[in-house]
């Protein structure tokens, strides 16, 4: 049996991708949030509540990104091209909301600037991530090996409906976060909104899973057609029962509940979006072998990787682990 | 057309690696003081590092975020403005990049939560691990950058597929390539000393505006025994890494003394005019045959000229000429520290010698400006490759136009402006407010009556 590595590097990377939507997804939410909580000690512990993780939390996004130029070397070189304003606007985004975790505590004259750098640099990252997301679903132009479109491509009312729900599922993220790690009238708030946000990502959820079909046949066949429509079919069935039993666990008082089955739809839409975009990684375009780096790279790397991910994943679940349970007062110096 | 945009791109990858550079150059420094105050602070329990060590990682937590940051940036700028090298060379340095990613940037940012806000959580053992650990991924991040970009100044180890893409043959000497391990040693030893000029710098001041401050004054006297062995010793790893640059990179070397004609005997241009459109200095200040001696060995060592490199494949010359001395002029003024520094803490005069204490503050930038002058010289010293003999710059850029990159690059400039200058701000009115001794000083760690007890802790060395 030979090894297929261009197949298991795509799932490494999908997981590194997943990671991230998730991990920076909630602390991104936070930032989205941040202008419905009091100022003050809410917003404060909002802060602190991510302050220890933010950054292992974004460098999923740096091994997604690395391990896209190291594995697959041509996805990479006409993705990025293609995508060069959101691309620019996320890295901008970026900037802003995380100098602002320290920033923000320096100057108290400066504060209400940092706070607003905060919120509209994760808008603007998530948004940015979002039309990404959709501009690769509906397909960039190729052309030989590179980029062949223009600079407007990614911009059609498919990609803002993606970035605007990719907004709403990480504000959702956000929001289940601050029910688990936060008390009294801040976890009311925030189941306040979580419910607000959760039936705000389900209708997302609906809308673009509705669109998705209408943008290439080869979807529409892929989700439609027997005998494949009996796995796809699961797919949403488990959104449904997702949902209710989200709305269920925030209406109960559950704490942990509502951000773990949040987290299960979007590992939910994601399993869709791998239906729809599998075998191929610049969707219609270029396929997962053909994008592949040579042996020699993916091999040399997969050693490496296969011992150091699960120490990454010891030492994060750790680092979790310490600062467990609700924010209390210590944080920003 | 296509110049403009390579020309841009060129432009946008400059200006943001060199304000990026400076945050690793710091934190690699900073995280081994780090270690190094809180190690300190643990065997002897004088409340004077721990006081050090709390005023710094406020300073390391600030800079670090803003090198996270600015790092993020680089990681995406290979696909959106040089796709074309990342399709071609990544194969080869795409894995170190993912190593770096694998082997420090998780480690750093996981470990920096503990050892920022995890101090009440786990404990002094665990938080001195932490702080040790993340000093051992900045270490571990230079260790990998410079493994890819050593590799990209003498690519070994590959050969080239039909599609113009860089398989390598062998990792182990792709990796180690022949000018990695000194390299690493002189980038290492640069952000070393860097972090030793700031906190000299910060200290010295402190001591200028409240004379006599306690922990300032042993922070100067880190900072300066740090210069006196570290500076030096630089020099020595700097010129062992030129002598390696006139091996594999004759065409550098010939720009960094602008060198033109092939000769033995060359002289040596302390101050020069190179100018490419003549292919010759219009000026110059020379020492007859301390050219040759000092690239070589020998005075009569025959050093390549860069007409023989043909005008075609030359180096802005002015630009690598000028950078290499501005490099080591400033290496000469940290030696210069370093060693009267020492002299004046023998003679005892230190503290009172304003006018060193003025010099060290001053000094505060240098090292940083030295690290950028240095990278400069590297870099575009081997235009107009982005790999070595192999891949011209101008054929390794996406395929973007002029006004995009104008576009993203008008927004680096001015975002950079704001962030990170008001970042820098922040630091240093740190700096100048200075360390703040512990409000009330914790409870001994010592059993009352143990021998430790009796002994001082605020005294001075």
């Amino acid at each position: 049996m030979t090894v297929d590595l261009p197949l298991i590097w795509a799932g490494l990377l999908a997981f590194a991708v997943f990671a991230y939507v998730v991990m920076d997804g909630f602390d991104l939410g936070i930032g989205i949030l941040f202008p419905t909580l009091a100022p003050g000690d809410e917003r404060d512990k909002a802060m602190n509540s991510v302050a220890p993780v933010w950054d292992g939390n974004e460098t999923w996004l740096v091994l997604g990104g690395g391990g896209m130029m190291a594995a697959f070397p041509l996805a990479y070189s006409i993705i990025l091209p293609a995508l060069y304003a959101p691309i620019i606007a996320m890295l901008l985004g970026l900037i802003f909301r995380g100098v602002a975790f320290e920033f923000r505590s320096r100057n108290p004259r400066h504060r209400a600037f940092w706070e607003l750098a905060f919120t509209g640099g994760s808008l603007v990252a998530a948004l940015a991530q979002g039309i990404t997301l959709g501009a690769l679903l509906q397909g960039v132009t190729v052309a030989g090996r590179a980029y062949g479109g223009g600079w407007w491509e990614w911009l059609s009312p498919f990609s803002l409906l993606t970035g605007v729900s990719l907004v709403i599922g990480y504000a959702l993220l956000g929001s289940t976060w601050l029910v688990m790690k936060s008390e009294g009238a801040m976890q009311a708030h925030a189941r306040r909104m979580a419910g607000r946000l959760g039936a705000g990502t389900v209708a997302c959820i609906v809308l673009v899973s509705a669109a998705t079909p209408f943008l290439k046949h080869r979807y529409a066949e892929r989700w439609f057609a027997m005998p494949n429509v009996l796995f796809t079919a699961q797919i949403p069935l488990l959104v449904a029962l997702g949902a209710v039993l989200f709305f269920l666990s925030l209406r109960k008082g559950y704490e942990r509940w509502p951000f773990l089955l949040a987290l299960g739809l979007f590992g939910l839409s994601f399993a869709g979006l791998g239906v729809s975009i599998f075998p191929d990684i610049v969707p219609g375009a270029v396929s997962i072998q053909e994008a592949a780096a040579p042996a020699a790279s993916l091999s040399f790397m997969l050693a490496g990787a296969a011992i150091i991910i699960p120490i990454i994943l010891a030492y994060t679940s750790y680092a979790y682990w310490v600062f467990r349970g609700k924010v209390g007062e210590e944080g920003y110096h | 057309m296509h110049l403009d945009a390579v020309l841009l791109a060129r432009l946008q990858f400059a200006f943001t690696i060199a304000w990026h550079i400076i945050f690793p150059a710091f934190t690699i420094g900073l995280a081994s003081y780090l270690a190094v105050l809180e190690g300190l602070w643990l065997a002897t329990g004088r409340a004077a590092f721990d006081v050090l060590y709390r005023f710094w990682v406020k300073i390391f937590a600030l800079s670090f975020g803003m090198g996270v940051v600015s790092g993020v940036v680089m990681s995406y700028e290979f696909g959106t403005n040089w796709s074309v090298f990342a399709a071609k060379a990544s194969p080869a340095i795409g894995p170190m990049l993912g190593f770096e990613v694998l082997t420090a940037f998780f480690l750093e940012a996981s470990f920096l939560g503990v050892m920022l806000f995890g101090r009440q959580k786990v404990g002094k053992a665990l938080h001195f691990l932490a702080t040790c650990i993340v000093a051992l991924g900045t270490l571990s991040s230079a260790f990998w950058i410079i493994s890819a970009n050593s590799w990209m100044q003498h690519p070994v180890a590959f050969m080239m597929d039909e599609r113009g893409r860089f398989i390598v043959t062998d990792w182990a000497k792709a990796i180690f390539s022949p000018t990695m391990p000194l390299r690493f040693v002189h980038m290492v030893l640069a952000a070393y000393l860097s972090t030793a000029l700031v906190v000299g710098a910060a200290s010295a001041f402190m001591l200028l505006k409240r004379p006599g401050q306690a922990e300032s004054r042993i922070a100067l006297r880190m900072a300066i025994g740090m210069a006196l062995v570290v500076a030096p010793l630089q020099l020595l790893v700097g010129d062992a890494a030129g002598k390696q640059v006139a091996e594999v990179q004759p065409a550098k070397l010939a720009a960094i003394e602008a060198f033109w004609d092939t000769k033995g005997h060359q002289a040596f241009n302390v101050i020069a005019w190179p100018d490419r459109g003549v292919q010759a200095n219009r000026f110059a200040l020379a020492v007859p045959e301390l050219g040759s001696w000092i690239t070589h060995g020998r005075a009569d060592a025959v050093v390549t000229g860069l007409k023989d490199v043909g005008v075609r494949n030359q180096p802005p010359v002015a630009v690598v000429f000028w950078a290499f001395r501005i490099m080591v002029g400033l290496g000469v003024l940290m030696i210069l520290e370093g060693v009267a520094g020492a002299v004046l803490w023998l003679t005892g005069r230190l503290d009172r010698t304003k006018l060193f204490l003025a010099f060290a503050t001053l000094m505060g930038p240098a090292g940083f400006m030295a690290v950028i002058a240095g990278w400069t010289t590297a870099e575009v010293g081997r235009q107009p490759y982005v790999v070595y003999g192999w891949l011209r710059t101008a054929d390794a850029v996406a395929p973007v136009g002029p006004a995009q990159v104008s576009v993203s690059l008008l927004a680096f400039l001015v975002v950079y402006a704001v962030v990170f200058c008001v970042g820098a701000l922040y630091i240093l009115r740190m700096m100048a407010e200075g360390p703040a001794p512990l409000a009330k000083p914790p409870p001994p760690d010592r059993a009352p009556g143990s021998p430790m007890a009796a002994a001082p802790t605020e005294d001075l060395p």
